[in-house]
Order: C-alpha cells, then sequence, then structure tokens
C-alpha cells in the first residue's frame, strides 16, 4: 500500500507538490517510486530554470528504464536536491523527504488543477 | 499481434508477486524482488530464473550433422557426444536469424536451443533448409520447460537440494539423466557471466524443481537482471545485438563463425565482411556522467552534434560496474577503443568512450 500524505497536490504522472507559502517542493508519488523499482540516476534541470505545468522538466531512471518527470505547476527552480546526485536511491527510502527541485510558484492557481490526497488515493485505485 | 503464451511456471510467478510483462510472446516475469538484489545474488551466491520460454528443436537422421553444420556458424563436425556449441543461422547476406545452442545429444542428433521471440521464425526457416536433407526436424518447444541456475553457489545448489550431481561437468557440456522416469538435460551454460547450469525438462519436473529451489531459499531472478547480467559481460541479445541487419562479424562475435569449415549459409558474406571489414561494428561505450544510455539513443562525434555516427543497441547504469555504460553500434572508423565520441541523452550530449565491451569480468567454471 503506497504511502500518501495529507495536505500536498498530486498529478496524474504521479508527482507531488508540497507548498510552503510561495514556495513548492517537488518530487515523485511513493507510488511510482514503487512502481519504478531502484533509482539510478535522476536527471535535473538547472537553478533559474524555467519549468510550466504539465511539462516536462527531469526524468528519474530506475534500471530498467527512463521515465519522464513533468513539473505540476509553474514557476522558477530555486534548488534542486544536490543529495540525489550522489544517491538517487534516497527517492526509494523515502520519496517525501527526497523531494527533487523547490520552485517558486509563479502562478498557485494550478494548485486547483492538481489532486488532494483523498483524490490521489482513488486515482491509484489502492 | 497473438496472444501472450506462458510458461509452465506462470502461476508460481505471479503467486510470488512478480512483476510480469510480455518477452518474446510469453508473459514473462521481470523482477520478483527489485533488479539490484536479484542481480547480485546471481553475482555473489545463487539465483533461478524461468527460462521456459526458449524453444527447443531436435535434429535427428542419416544427414543431421551435415545439415547442422549447414545452418550453423560453429563447427560441430566430429563433436563428442556431450559438447555444446554457441553459434549462429545467418541469411544468405550475413544477416542473422538467430543465435542459438547446439547440443550432441549423439550421432546425427542434435538439440537446438534458440530465442523465445525467434521461434516460428526460426522453426520456418531450418525446416525450409532441411528438405533437401535426410533429417527429421521435431520442434519440442511445448514439451520442454526450462531453468536456469546461475551464480558461484549454482554448483552446491544443484548438488544439495536437487540432488543432481554435476561438478564433473565442464563449461558447454551437458549430461541426460532420469527424474523418475522423466528425460532431463543438464546443461554447465547461462547467459549471466557467472557459473552455472540450464536444466530442461517437462514442465512436471521443472515445476517440482523449481519449488524446491524457491523453499531452499533460491533468490527468483526475473528477466530484468538476466539483462543487467549478460549486458555486463558484453553478451549479445537477438533484437539488440545481433538481427537481420547485424552480422556477428559486425558484433564482434567471428570466434564463433568458422569460415574454415565447408560451407554454410551466409558463408560468403561474412568471409567478405571478414577480408574487406564492415561498416559498422559493436562497440563498449562508457560515459563519464551518470546519465544512462539507452536502447535506441543516438551516438554522434565528439565534436558535432548533428554527426550521428551510431546508435545504442543496450545501455545501463550498471549494478556491478557501477557506472553508466552502453553497447553501441557505431561506423567503423569510430570503432576504435578510446575514441571519444557523445551520447544523445534526452537534450543533452554526454561524453562516452569507446572501450571494450566486457565491462565485467566473468567467472566461469572451466
Amino acid at each position: 500500500m503506497s504511502k500518501i500524505i495529507d495536505g500536498l497536490f498530486y498529478s496524474e504522472s504521479h508527482e507531488y507538490v508540497k507548498v510552503e507559502g510561495n514556495i513548492g517542493y517537488i518530487g515523485i508519488t511513493d507510488y511510482a517510486q514503487h512502481e519504478l523499482g531502484n533509482v539510478v540516476y535522476v536527471d535535473m534541470p538547472e537553478v533559474d530554470d524555467e519549468v510550466t505545468a504539465g511539462e516536462e522538466f527531469g526524468a528519474v531512471e530506475s534500471v530498467k528504464a527512463a521515465s519522464d518527470l513533468n513539473s505540476p505547476v509553474s514557476g522558477v527552480v530555486l534548488a534542486v536536491n544536490e543529495a540525489l546526485e550522489d544517491e538517487p536511491g534516497l527517492i526509494n527510502k523515502d520519496p517525501y523527504a527526497n523531494w527533487i527541485i523547490k520552485v517558486e510558484l509563479s502562478a498557485p492557481a494550478e494548485l486547483d488543477d492538481l489532486m488532494t490526497s483523498g483524490t490521489y488515493q482513488e486515482y491509484i485505485g489502492e | 499481434m497473438n496472444e501472450l503464451k506462458i510458461t509452465c511456471l506462470h502461476d508460481k510467478h505471479t503467486a510470488l508477486g512478480a512483476l510480469m510483462s510480455p518477452f518474446g510472446g510469453f508473459d514473462m516475469p521481470i523482477q520478483y524482488a527489485d533488479i539490484v538484489t536479484e542481480h547480485n545474488a546471481v553475482r555473489n551466491c545463487v539465483g533461478v530464473f524461468d527460462v521456459s520460454h526458449m524453444g527447443e528443436v531436435r535434429i535427428t537422421g542419416t544427414d543431421a550433422e551435415r545439415f547442422v553444420n549447414h545452418i550453423f556458424t560453429n563447427d560441430i563436425a566430429g563433436a563428442e557426444y556431450g559438447k555444446i556449441f554457441y553459434g549462429m543461422m545467418l541469411y544468405p547476406d550475413g544477416g542473422t536469424v538467430d543465435d542459438l545452442l547446439v547440443y550432441k545429444m549423439g550421432e546425427n542428433d542434435f538439440f537446438l536451443v534458440i530465442n523465445a521471440a525467434n521461434i516460428d521464425k526460426d522453426v520456418a526457416w531450418i525446416r525450409e533448409q532441411a528438405a533437401t536433407f535426410s533429417v527429421t526436424v521435431d520442434h519440442q518447444s511445448d514439451h520442454y520447460g526450462q531453468i536456469a541456475v546461475q551464480g558461484p553457489q549454482a554448483e552446491a545448489t544443484l548438488e544439495k537440494v536437487l540432488n543432481i550431481p554435476c561438478a564433473e561437468l565442464a563449461f558447454y557440456t551437458f549430461k541426460e539423466i532420469d527424474i523418475d522416469g522423466d528425460h532431463v538435460i543438464v546443461s554447465r551454460t547461462g547467459y549471466t557471466g557467472e557459473d552455472g547450469f540450464e536444466i530442461y525438462a517437462s514442465h512436471d519436473t521443472i515445476r517440482t524443481m523449481w519449488d524446491k529451489l524457491i523453499e531452499a531459499g533460491v533468490q527468483p531472478c526475473g528477466l530484468g537482471c538476466r539483462d543487467t547480467l549478460r549486458f555486463e559481460v558484453g553478451l549479445p541479445l537477438y533484437g539488440d545485438e545481433l538481427s537481420e541487419d547485424i552480422s556477428p562479424i559486425m558484433a564482434g562475435l567471428g570466434f564463433f563463425v568458422k569460415l574454415e569449415k565447408d560451407d554454410f549459409i551466409g558463408k560468403d558474406a561474412v568471409a567478405r565482411q571478414k577480408a574487406e571489414g564492415v561498416a559498422r561494428k559493436l562497440v563498449g561505450l562508457e560515459l563519464a556522467d551518470k546519465a544512462i544510455p539507452r536502447h535506441g539513443y543516438e551516438v554522434v562525434t565528439a565534436t558535432d552534434d548533428e554527426k550521428v555516427v551510431g546508435v545504442v543497441t543496450t545501455g545501463y547504469h550498471g549494478i556491478s560496474v557501477d557506472k553508466s555504460i552502453a553497447m553501441a553500434l557505431v561506423d567503423a572508423e569510430y570503432a576504435v577503443l578510446d575514441t571519444p565520441l557523445r551520447i544523445h541523452i534526452r537534450k543533452k550530449f554526454f561524453p562516452a568512450t569507446v572501450v571494450k565491451k566486457k565491462f565485467f569480468k566473468k567467472s566461469y567454471k572451466k
């Protein structure tokens, strides 16, 4: 049973965003990390890059395959999680503690288009 | 697309909670635990694979030896009973029909083990070539199940868990044994770069063996780690490193093509390739970065983003070697050790160096 945290916003492509003020921490859900298997590489954008809601901003690679990361929100990248460069498997250990990018939200209203924990729970059907 | 076939162990896989996926026309287990755990079990201890999807063809008759030598690139003439040969079947233009194992079962009696995805094509090809020979082509894929027990503890596992003495079996030899009236072939072969065995038997016997191995705590291993294991030691997979368009000479497998033997299908073409050189060659590539090259990604020169000189056939972040590595088919002039190239991965170009394809050392018991 995948872990889902209340208060986060979830996308259909299994990213989450945790919002603090106008800052969003974006990562992949526990369901996604489990489906992927051992994460061996995370392709992250650069600081100051712009990300757009629904568009690809990087990739997370398991042993077997690469999966695009789609940004749930639009904004500017304030930081990338550098710990993942040396230890990408942290995403398997705790995907919610190990966010991938930190962004400054440019259009907070986009959050309304995302799923709540309850809706996401139904979406993944567990 | 035909409906997916299943192996005689299919229900065991689903009961173990395996992640299942189509491969070669079969619904096969990709992983039970995770690929890294299963890969390391085989490198360091022992693992068991269901490889019942592989096809089996028995060739008998007064022309059997002459016929097999006619369709096969390796030389089986006068081989001793119990020997196994790796090689290819070729089209007249040198393209590869399939790569396969040939077991010498007796005088004019051979057992061919072919890739699952190619079973229909191969059997049709073999029958077509057999028309002018006095041979019987018996397609036996539906009779045999097959498991592979691989890893440094494989020998001890076979002896203790399955009560099959096998210490005396040399690499690439087999023996036939009787287990409760069932004909069983035990061969010291594999597709992992580790010591190990492949066992062919009826479905019931294979199911019993599988249960014993799992009960004894042997790690079940899926096709996910089968691919990472074979890749790291530079073994080809048909469809990636060999195909209708990729000859064994291009793939660097000339050792298994015996040009000194009598005529065989494709001989003229591969002899010419060997003499004149090939346009593209399979190489190893090692990346400095951790980005992962995948099948189909383009290889470009060190300086020109537009100049595509090759394509990745298989790539991973190696589990035993801990580097991003790939096998790639590149234009011959770039297929030289230490040549700097780059691989196009998503939006960027990552530097890669031509290296030997054997990224990890094999540990066969010779």
